[in-house]
């Protein structure tokens, strides 16, 4: 068994071994902790010196199905660089996730159920960021969004909570549909014979895709793998489905099962439909403004804290495809690291959240007042999360915005283009995320105290406060060395762009 | 120790003093403030030996953002005089603040994380001062920000310090926008963020319209943290805070951060008139608003903040002159850094003797009650309202010369009609609250206060009258001196106008105050900022929030149910899947979608 089948078949293996009667929450505190290690084990052995794009290591294949007239299916795993980053973020998360989790015995229903989905979410993300066979990226992918749909069925918040499974279900059932149409159709225009994604780019290399159907393609893609991130307009479905999911859940979505549609474009679309990104580039623009001014202000207008930082994870993937449009290595480099940065930050707030209304439940900003005084380790982690998702230098989310800014300036000197008026309308965002993340805290933990009495309830416990330490600490050390992250990023993403050169 | 050393300890101590505060020490709040208090002690050492080493170039750059070849960014040093000069006064006012402050904070419940924020507002003010490129500028200028905002809510349970803080925050993000526009303009003009690199480049620019709204942008930086109108109305509020904290960042350092900018970026504004002659202006306006302003006030801090807001809009007005105006302005930036803060602690002494009673209309007679305060209370506003041969008269004069030489006539009779109204209000303010009798029980009980918050004063008022004069002048690397020679021999306009401004001043603030129980004049539009601060709530409230509000209807019952809809009645119209919807059943239809992927694909290919 390779690095990496282990890596991914850990989660799985734990999950059924709750599902067989193991103890749930040591079972999958134990699968996180070592899922942890193993993704540090294979940072620390990746070899950074290789500048290619999907030049794997750790590699590894199984031929699951080779028959004749259709391409052959393979159960492989590799790492590049930005894979790299991402498993570092899922098992972050995913350890943060779980030690979040309520005890067993607080668990309203089947607590095995809640454990084992969380370990399935997490497998399914590791599987979907190593998997190098197309067939495999995509599955992985849903077999982690099945659980998702599920825990926010069973466990979710409020008497919405199927209405709201259903929203998130039909709407990224449908996202990943589109998806599917999009990826058969690059398949047979490149008339592969395999999935592996190396074959795949490596055939677009050569005679590739003519261009009208790499325009299609690619807008399937936008819309299929856009849906997933929630791109402006199909974003409706991540707000309630944050605001009501369980808060491991939302954190493990928010931050890293949502990474996988922008994680898509950039290994799929990038390399093997660069035309048609460039055909679509001003849609895409237009749409990641929606993102970031138009749901920017529809964060300002939240009255509970659970639907604004909802709002304001969809906001913030408008970022993340700005890197992403800007196409070159500054902007894509960015774009991953804000992809790590983001789910970090956005699991913070969301476990913090959790622990807010773990103990007044209602999230509505006008109950709140004064916390600061009461729960001043609260307070404090509260603020460090905050400035982390507003963009404050020394957090990672500012060492990944600012080469999206310059990536996406870049060029000549002639004047302004749609790009750069796009930046413009970005770095504004930057203020209307300070708006609202600041007006969030001061509702809450600053100013006169509130008519109801809340100043009874206990501050964070240590259990409670090593996950959101843990995001934090991550989010801090990449934020002094960015290099931490960027010695993997740089190689592949440079290898990406001499791919598109030749 | 080499500057490299020095360079770096200077840097990172204080950021050291924060964190250790943070994650260790905070339960401690007398060895948190120690901790601070000696990190900034160590950082003056240091700022003073790195100053006697004199202009060097730093060699140890860390590499920041590492995205070659297409992009860095590095944390380097410039360690050229404007940078030691600025690194002296921040360095000094710093420490002589946390000393000030272990008095004036010595019964705080947050003395830990008050003194935690002095020492991230040290590290960050450092970082911008020793910045050798714009990212790396930007960097410290937004930390700068975050330290102001944790320090001026520092009373975070009052409803108008928490506003104040956010306030202060927003408003310079609003600045930021623009400078971080600017940053990226210059860098696709010139193809760097390196001001030396930049300096070099900017000649050959060819774009004259890109580059003027380059610098234009760049200056909206300087416009947000140096309070410029129409960016300043956070600086009054942010008299919140604690009042040394006022005295050091609101007065002294942190808001002349922008004025240093403009100046370590001169050679941007020399290459566009049109930003130069916007930059002139901007200041010119800013002074006499603010000083108009500051005639209504009866908030002793408040008639400062706007005194501090006018005299930035002098050191503005020079920068405005690009490398022509420079020396000048950064001359009274040092001068005023002394004064100023020396005013500021001046009033909190004040304000600790009278119990947090902060109308100058219920004090009075304290000059006998706290002798010592008021002399050094009144040196600073000889020096603030140019009383000859004082540090303030010596800055002020060279930007006034600076501006009638390069020109510049309207800003220049603005700054002299300025040089008017000051002595005017500050006139007011110590008559007001120091002479006749005292009016409030609070004022009648106050006394001088101790040694540790007195000695500060006291430094402060010899900084304030001889802080231009080559003895003190030269070693700590200011940007211009005292020069009598040059005086008497170009004795001219700017001179003869200001003296009649000054004795103008004083004199009409005499005949009206000298007895006052009450004000005599009421001009409802200066007390009242200009509506101003009315115009920004109603953008916020109507225009912004109004807007938020109707976008987040378009968002529910239009955008939601358009992009809903289809694809719901899309899979209602697929196989499987609509059997799923008809179950209802959410097992059942995950179950089939996974089976419906597999067998999709089978049909499929």
């Amino acid at each position: 068994m390779s690095t990496l089948e282990f890596l991914v078949s850990l989660p799985l293996i734990a999950a059924l071994a709750i599902a067989l009667g193991a103890p749930a929450r040591c079972t999958a505190l134990g699968a996180s902790v070592l899922v942890f290690l193993t993704t540090i084990y294979c940072a620390i052995n990746y070899n950074t010196s290789i500048e290619d794009f999907a030049a794997w290591q750790f590699e590894s294949a199984r031929t699951v199905l080779d028959m004749p007239g259709i391409p052959t299916i393979s159960l492989a795993f590799g790492l590049d660089g930005i894979s790299v980053v991402l498993i570092l973020l899922s098992s972050i998360v995913l350890l943060a996730a779980v030690l979040a989790a309520p005890d067993e015995s607080k668990v309203q229903g089947n607590s095995r159920l809640y454990y084992l989905s969380l370990l399935l979410i997490g497998g399914g993300a590791l599987g979907a960021f190593t998997a190098t066979d197309l067939f495999f990226f995509y599955a992985f992918h849903e077999l982690a969004l099945i659980p998702t749909f599920l825990m926010i069925g069973l466990f979710g918040r409020g008497e919405n909570r199927i209405r709201t499974a259903w929203t998130i279900t039909i709407f990224l059932s449908v996202g990943s549909l589109i998806l599917l149409v999009g990826l058969i159709l690059l398949v047979i225009k490149l008339g592969a014979q395999t999935f592996a994604i190396a074959d795949l780019i490596a055939l677009a290399q050569g005679q590739g895709i003519d261009a009208a159907s790499q325009n299609w393609i690619f807008l399937l893609l936008l819309v299929g793998f856009g849906t997933l991130v929630s791109l402006f307009p199909f974003h409706s479905w991540a707000a309630p489905a944050y605001a009501e999911a369980p808060t491991p859940v939302t954190m493990l979505h928010a931050g890293v099962l949502k990474k996988f549609g922008l994680y898509g474009l950039i290994r799929i679309a990038l390399p093997i439909v660069p035309d048609g990104f460039q055909h679509w580039l001003h849609l895409l623009l237009i749409l990641l403004i929606g993102n970031i001014l138009f749901i920017g202000l529809v964060t300002i207008a939240q009255r509970s804290l659970d639907r604004m930082l909802g709002f304001s994870s969809v906001m913030h993937m408008g970022y993340i495809f700005l890197g992403i449009a800007a196409f070159n290595t500054m902007g894509v480099s960015g774009a991953v690291l804000l992809m790590f940065a983001h789910g970090l930050s956005i699991a913070a707030l969301f476990a913090l959240n959790g622990a807010l209304r773990d103990r007044f439940g209602d999230l509505t900003f006008r109950r709140f007042g004064k916390l600061g005084k009461s729960l001043p380790r609260l307070g404090l982690l509260f603020g460090f999360a905050t400035f982390a998702a507003i963009g404050l230098p020394g957090f990672a989310n500012f060492a990944a915005e600012i080469p999206i800014y310059f990536g996406a300036f870049d060029g000549d000197a002639s004047g302004m283009n749609w790009l750069r008026w796009a930046t413009v309308g970005a770095l504004w965002g930057v203020v209307i995320s300070a708006v609202y993340l600041l007006r969030a805290y001061r509702s809450i933990f600053m100013g006169n105290a509130p008519k109801v009495r809340l100043d009874d309830a206990p501050d964070m416990l240590l259990r409670e406060m090593l996950p959101v330490i843990l995001l934090i600490a991550g989010l801090l050390i990449v934020g002094f060395s960015p290099e931490v992250l960027n010695q993997y990023i740089r190689p592949t993403v440079n290898g990406l762009f001499l791919l598109s050169a030749g | 120790m080499n500057p490299d050393t020095l360079t770096w300890l200077i840097l990172l101590l204080p950021l050291l003093s924060a964190a250790t505060i943070v994650v260790g020490i905070g339960r401690w709040s007398n060895l948190s403030a120690l901790v601070s208090t000696g990190t900034a002690f160590l950082s003056l050492v240091f700022s003073v030996m790195l100053a006697t080493n004199g202009e060097a170039v730093a060699s140890i750059a860390y590499p920041w953002i590492d995205l070659s070849p297409s992009f860095q960014v590095n944390i380097g040093f410039t360690l050229d005089k404007l940078a030691l000069g600025m690194m002296l006064i921040v360095s000094s006012i710093g420490f002589l603040v946390h000393l000030f402050s272990l008095g004036y904070m010595r019964d705080d419940s947050g003395k830990s994380r008050y003194f935690a924020g002095l020492s991230l507002f040290l590290f960050s003010m450092s970082g911008i001062v020793l910045a050798d490129n714009f990212v790396m500028m930007f960097i410290f200028w937004e930390l700068v920000g975050v330290s102001s905002y944790i320090l001026i809510g520092h009373w975070y349970e009052k409803n108008s310090a928490a506003e104040a803080g956010k306030k202060a925050f927003l408003v310079n993000r609003i600045g930021d926008f623009g400078f971080m526009t600017g940053i990226l303009l210059v860098w696709i003009l010139t193809g760097s963020i390196y001001f030396k690199e930049i300096a070099q480049a900017v000649g050959g620019v060819a774009n004259a319209g890109l580059l003027n709204a380059a610098v234009l942008c760049v200056f909206a930086g300087a416009v947000g943290k140096s309070a410029q109108v129409p960016l300043h109305v956070w600086l009054p509020d942010a008299m919140e805070g604690p009042t040394p904290v006022s005295a050091l960042i609101h007065a002294a350092t942190m808001v002349a951060a922008g004025v240093y900018m403009l100046a370590r970026v001169s050679f941007l504004v020399d290459a566009s008139a049109v930003a130069g002659t916007t930059i002139a202006w901007v200041g010119a306006i800013t002074a006499l608003l603010a000083a108009l302003m500051a005639l209504q006030q009866d908030d002793i801090k408040r008639v400062l903040a706007y005194s501090t807001l006018s005299q930035l809009g002098y050191m503005v007005m020079a920068q405005g002159l690009g490398s022509a105006g420079a020396d000048a302005g950064m001359f009274h930036l040092y001068t005023h850094a002394f004064f100023k803060a020396l005013l500021f602690l001046g009033s909190g002494a004040v304000i600790y003797a009278c119990h947090h009673e902060q109308d100058i209309w219920r004090m009075g007679g304290l000059r006998k009650r706290m002798p010592i305060t008021f002399w050094t209370f009144a040196l600073g506003t000889a020096a603030l309202i140019a009383v000859p041969f004082t540090s303030g008269f010596w800055s002020k004069e060279a930007i006034l010369e600076a501006l009638l030489q390069q020109k510049m006539h309207g800003p220049y009779a603005v700054g002299i009609i300025v040089a008017f109204l000051t002595p005017f209000y500050m006139t007011r303010l110590v008559l007001v609250a120091f002479f006749g009798p005292s009016r409030t029980k609070e004022a009648e009980h106050a006394r001088e206060v101790e040694p540790v918050m007195w000695i500060p004063l006291a430094l402060l008022a010899v900084m304030a009258v001889f802080s231009a004069y080559r003895f003190l002048a030269a070693p700590l690397v200011a940007a211009g001196h005292a020069d009598f020679g040059h005086f008497f021999s170009h004795f001219g306009l700017t001179a003869t106008l200001s003296l009649v401004g000054l004795v103008g001043g004083v004199a009409g603030a005499w005949f009206l105050y000298r007895t006052a129980q009450k004000d005599p004049i009421s001009i409802p539009l200066f007390r009242d900022k200009f509506r101003i601060d009315e115009l920004y709530l109603f953008f916020v409230d109507k225009i912004q929030d109004g807007l938020a509000r109707g976008l987040t209807r378009l968002d529910r019952d239009v955008i939601d149910p358009l992009i809903a809809r289809f694809p719901a009645a899309l899979s209602l119209a697929g196989g499987s899947v609509s059997r799923a919807l008809q179950t209802g059943n959410v097992q059942t239809y995950a179950f089939l979608f996974g089976l419906g992927v597999v067998a999709l694909l089978y049909f499929v290919l």
